[in-house]
């Protein structure tokens, strides 16, 4: 391939998962190792995030709150849903997991920056995701993941605070990669890797870092406060203290909206690799893919008010908000408009991780554009806290982020492991996860419109039909997203197979053994070429070729 | 149990001009969601490898598209913007005719009053084809007053008076939600509006006897906290007269400067519970705080009294 990086085979090399004691896995500084952990920790909490959204669906199949019995049980647990997707699966899913394995790997570099600060990343990440399951063992928190005050400052009787300092650890961890990122892209890339040779994932991850690490001290400062007001009756948020209640919601979407950007900017990042090899053709627009990711991270910062334009806020900021609100839709749209056009011309083949990054253009598109309703402000008021909005934001950040993360594993599992997975199974659970993912969350637009309120653990009997829908749909989703976790797992069993480039790619890190290295690179890396060196025409031969030697 | 609607009632004026614009945006989202969808399942059919066609020089940039493909979404988000800022304008400014429905949100039931008098619970009786303007406040956390059939929601905050409007259009019975999680029985804080011909609505308010107005029953409510004792021209305790104070600018003591505020609901109601804050010119602050002694409900009694007696500019929202 292009870029001059060549592994010396003398002898087989010790490869990063070769050292098996436990002691070498939670002391390793090497990025590999620690994308690992973190590929285990959220897998698990992906399960538990899970597992409460069937239990809430099944509560939903019927009007009447019979399945789980009170009222308290399903707030608690959509809260738990909510906080365990959004602080310990969704923002740590991309980047830690494939931005951890992999950015040092696509700039030609060693490691990351600061490695044991990369494992100190980690195990901080636990310690708030360990306090997250203690609090669903002892009761859990009926507050929703918003923790809206007064009703968290001041009436839920529930574990608030401990949910709060859960979350506020868990920030330190993403601060910690985020920094980690930046530093890494800035000082670490090998010669020759200038900055419009970086791949588009680490231009994606770039955006996503410093997301990280300007807005998440803004939550840790929403938590404090909370706390001061819960513990010293400080009046910040609670109006009996002189607080203002909307105070705290600028705050908290000062930080949450851009967390939006922090799951879904990775989930380009993966989408930009896939098609391009799939394609087998260069990226179009590379410098308008590169900086619409950049666009959405700054404009990610200007729109927090759009989530409150029925607060009380005025009525001139919620114009403001909007209009804002349509503005950071146009770098999104860019990169759907490129993906399309990579397409155009290329040499396409439908191995598993193109089917999930085709998928996730599919859905995307769908969430991405129902999101210009919601930033309609005569329209958010009607749909506003309705399913509307749960379906949009399903659609952005599991249809997005999720279809994405799975593409991301299914892409480089055998780089990851060095083994090679049965591409059938793969392809029907890409099928099912696409076809569930609609059943389950189309209807719910429908319920929005028709003016079901999110949150409901009882409701009118008309919106059955549609619940009843939408929890068949989670069904299927349920398999289509359980098969890959069995499949890849069993995958392991059988010896190193997959080879260094299975899809034949030009990344860095295909140029590689498959798995790599604990060093990565054998010798230096220099490199003298652009991304995404791809030819559809050479696609083409070497295809007819392959059919020509398998028919003689 | 299985009946299946497509689109809620549309039942108040603002309802079909708001579907219009959903519609609107139905079809660009559909426009493009088909575009993006055929435009990739084509270059997925034709472009499969195996497949012979022409690859050579696939583009690799083109300004030309890229500026078509910015520019075409932002032409169409500023006519998305322009319309419905448009409408959400008109839905948060009342006609000045309109009557006003006070509504206190409290865990969880949504308590309602009738500027006539009558108030009911969980329960909204109105006149077709009359604006309706509702001042809303909420006892404790927030709650979001939403009619699906009318388009309409808003937060209902604590400590702050927030206001919608709407004209019914078409007599039924429709739901009354909470949109914004208030707590355990969030789901059960569900209501029903009635649109009543106009004559049913005024047989409706007098069918338990013409009670006392709001107005009445805030100066009964006046006089019972001792609010009367200073507040009517009594010459013993210094404390300022109340007539015609609604709605006009009180001089405020702050420093050694004075200011001014609008002696609107949201001034009296922290002039009552917190009358140290903001203390008129000229007047000792020697007025006891009523936290916690007087109901939010109450509170707007009152408040509807002073708007009485605030001669000089009665408004049409109270001369029902």
């Amino acid at each position: 391939m292009s870029a001059s990086a060549q592994a010396h085979h003398d002898g087989p090399p010790a490869d990063y998962l070769s050292e098996s004691t436990v002691k070498s896995w939670l002391l390793t500084t090497d990025h590999k190792r620690v994308g690992i952990l973190y590929l285990i920790s959220v897998t698990i909490f992906f399960i538990a995030g899970g597992v409460l959204a069937g239990l809430m669906r099944l509560e939903l199949m019927t009007p009447r709150g019979d399945v789980l019995g009170s009222p308290d049980t399903y707030n608690r647990m959509f809260t738990m849903h909510g906080v365990i997707m959004i602080f310990f699966f969704l923002v740590p899913a991309i980047p830690s997991v494939l931005g951890n394995f992999l950015l040092p790997l696509m700039i030609g570099a060693r490691d990351l920056a600061f490695p044991k600060i990369n494992l100190l990343s980690w195990y901080v990440y636990m310690v708030g995701g360990i306090m997250g399951v203690w609090i669903l063992m002892h009761g859990g928190i009926d507050t929703g993941w918003t923790f809206y005050t007064p009703f968290s400052s001041m009436y839920s009787n529930s574990m608030v605070l401990t949910a709060a300092v859960a979350v506020f650890i868990t920030g330190f961890s993403s601060i910690l990669t985020g920094l980690n990122f930046i530093v890494t892209v800035h000082t670490m890339r090998a010669p020759g890797m200038t900055w419009f040779r970086m791949p588009l994932f680490v231009w994606s991850h770039y955006a996503t870092a410093l997301i990280m690490v300007l807005a998440t001290p803004v939550l840790a400062i929403s938590i404090v406060l909370v706390g001061l007001e819960k513990f010293f009756g400080v009046g910040v948020f609670d109006p009996r203290l002189g607080g203002d209640p909307v105070l705290f919601q600028h705050l908290f979407w000062f930080y949450s909206h851009p967390a939006v950007y922090i799951m879904v900017l990775p989930g380009f990042a993966v989408i930009s690799e896939i098609i391009p090899c799939f394609a087998r053709r260069p990226i179009f627009g590379y410098r308008f893919v590169a900086f619409a990711s950049v666009a959405i991270a700054i404009f990610g910062f200007l729109v927090w008010g759009h989530h409150m334009f029925v607060s009380g806020q005025s009525m001139y900021a919620g114009a403001v908000f909007s209009i804002l609100s349509f503005l950071v839709a146009i770098p999104s749209a860019i990169k759907v408009f490129n993906w399309t056009a990579t397409l155009y011309k290329g040499s396409l083949s439908f191995d598993t991780p193109m089917l999930y990054a085709l998928g996730f253009m599919g859905l995307f598109t769908i969430g991405g554009l129902t999101g210009l309703m919601l930033a309609s402000l005569a329209l958010d008021v009607h749909v506003h806290d309705t399913y509307f909005v749960v379906a949009h934001f399903h659609y952005i950040m599991v249809g997005g982020t999720v279809m994405a993360y799975l593409g991301g594993i299914h892409f480089w599992w055998p780089k990851i492991s060095g083994r090679t997975y049965p591409e059938i199974w793969g392809k029907l659970s890409a099928l099912l996860v696409f076809v569930g993912f609609n059943l389950t969350f189309f209807p719910q637009f429908l319920l929005g419109y028709l003016g079901m309120p999110r949150r409901y653990f009882e409701y009118r009997p008309e919106f059955q039909v549609l619940n009843v829908m939408s929890t068949a749909g989670a069904t299927v989703l349920a398999v289509g997203m359980l098969m890959p976790m069995i499949y890849l797992g069993l995958s392991l069993r059988q010896p190193k197979n997959a080879g260094d480039n299975p899809w034949g790619a030009t990344g860095l890190e295909w140029q590689i053994e498959s798995p790599p290295t604990t060093h990565n690179f054998h010798e230096p890396v220099l490199v003298t070429c652009e991304p995404y060196l791809y030819s559809p025409e050479e696609a083409e031969r070497e295809y007819a070729h392959a059919q020509h030697v398998h028919s003689a | 149990m299985w009946d299946f609607p497509l689109l809620p009632d549309q039942a108040s004026v603002n309802a079909p001009k708001l579907d219009a614009l959903m519609l609107f945006e139905l079809g660009v989202v559909v426009f493009f969601t088909l575009m993006i969808g055929l435009l990739v399942l084509a270059f997925c059919v034709r472009f499969r490898r195996g497949n012979p066609v022409d690859r050579s020089h696939p583009p690799t940039h083109s300004k030309a598209m890229e500026v078509v493909w910015i520019g075409v979404p932002l032409i169409l988000s500023l006519i998305m913007f322009v319309w419905s800022t448009r409408l959400f304008f008109d839905l948060y400014e009342a006609p000045p005719d309109a009557a006003q429905i006070d509504v206190v949100g409290k865990q969880w039931m949504w308590y309602l009053q009738h500027p006539q008098g009558r108030s009911e619970t969980n329960e909204l009786h109105v006149p077709l084809g009359r604006p309706m303007k509702l001042n809303m406040t909420s006892q404790d956390v927030l709650h979001s007053f939403y009619i699906p059939a009318f388009r309409i929601k808003q937060d209902v905050l604590p400590g702050r008076y927030t206001s919608l409007w709407f004209e019914p259009t078409k007599v039924g019975v429709y739901n009354l939600f909470c949109a914004e999680y208030c707590g355990t029985n969030h789901s059960v804080m569900i209501g029903k509006v009635h649109v009543m011909e106009p004559a049913d609505y005024e047989h409706w308010l007098t069918e338990k006897g013409s009670g006392p107005s709001q107005a009445e029953e805030g100066e009964r409510l006046f006089v019972q906290n001792h609010c009367a004792g200073c507040h009517r021209g009594s010459q013993i305790v210094h404390a300022p007269r109340l007539e015609g104070v609604y709605g006009k600018p009180v001089p405020i003591q702050n420093g050694n400067n004075v200011e001014f505020a609008t002696a609107d609901y949201l001034y009296i109601r922290d002039s009552i519970l917190d009358p140290k804050k903001q203390v008129v010119a000229g007047y000792e602050p020697i007025m006891p705080s009523f936290k916690d002694q007087i109901s939010e409900p109450d509170l707007l009694k009152i408040i509807e009294y002073i708007k009485s007696i605030s001669n000089a500019n009665a408004t049409p929202e109270t001369a029902q």
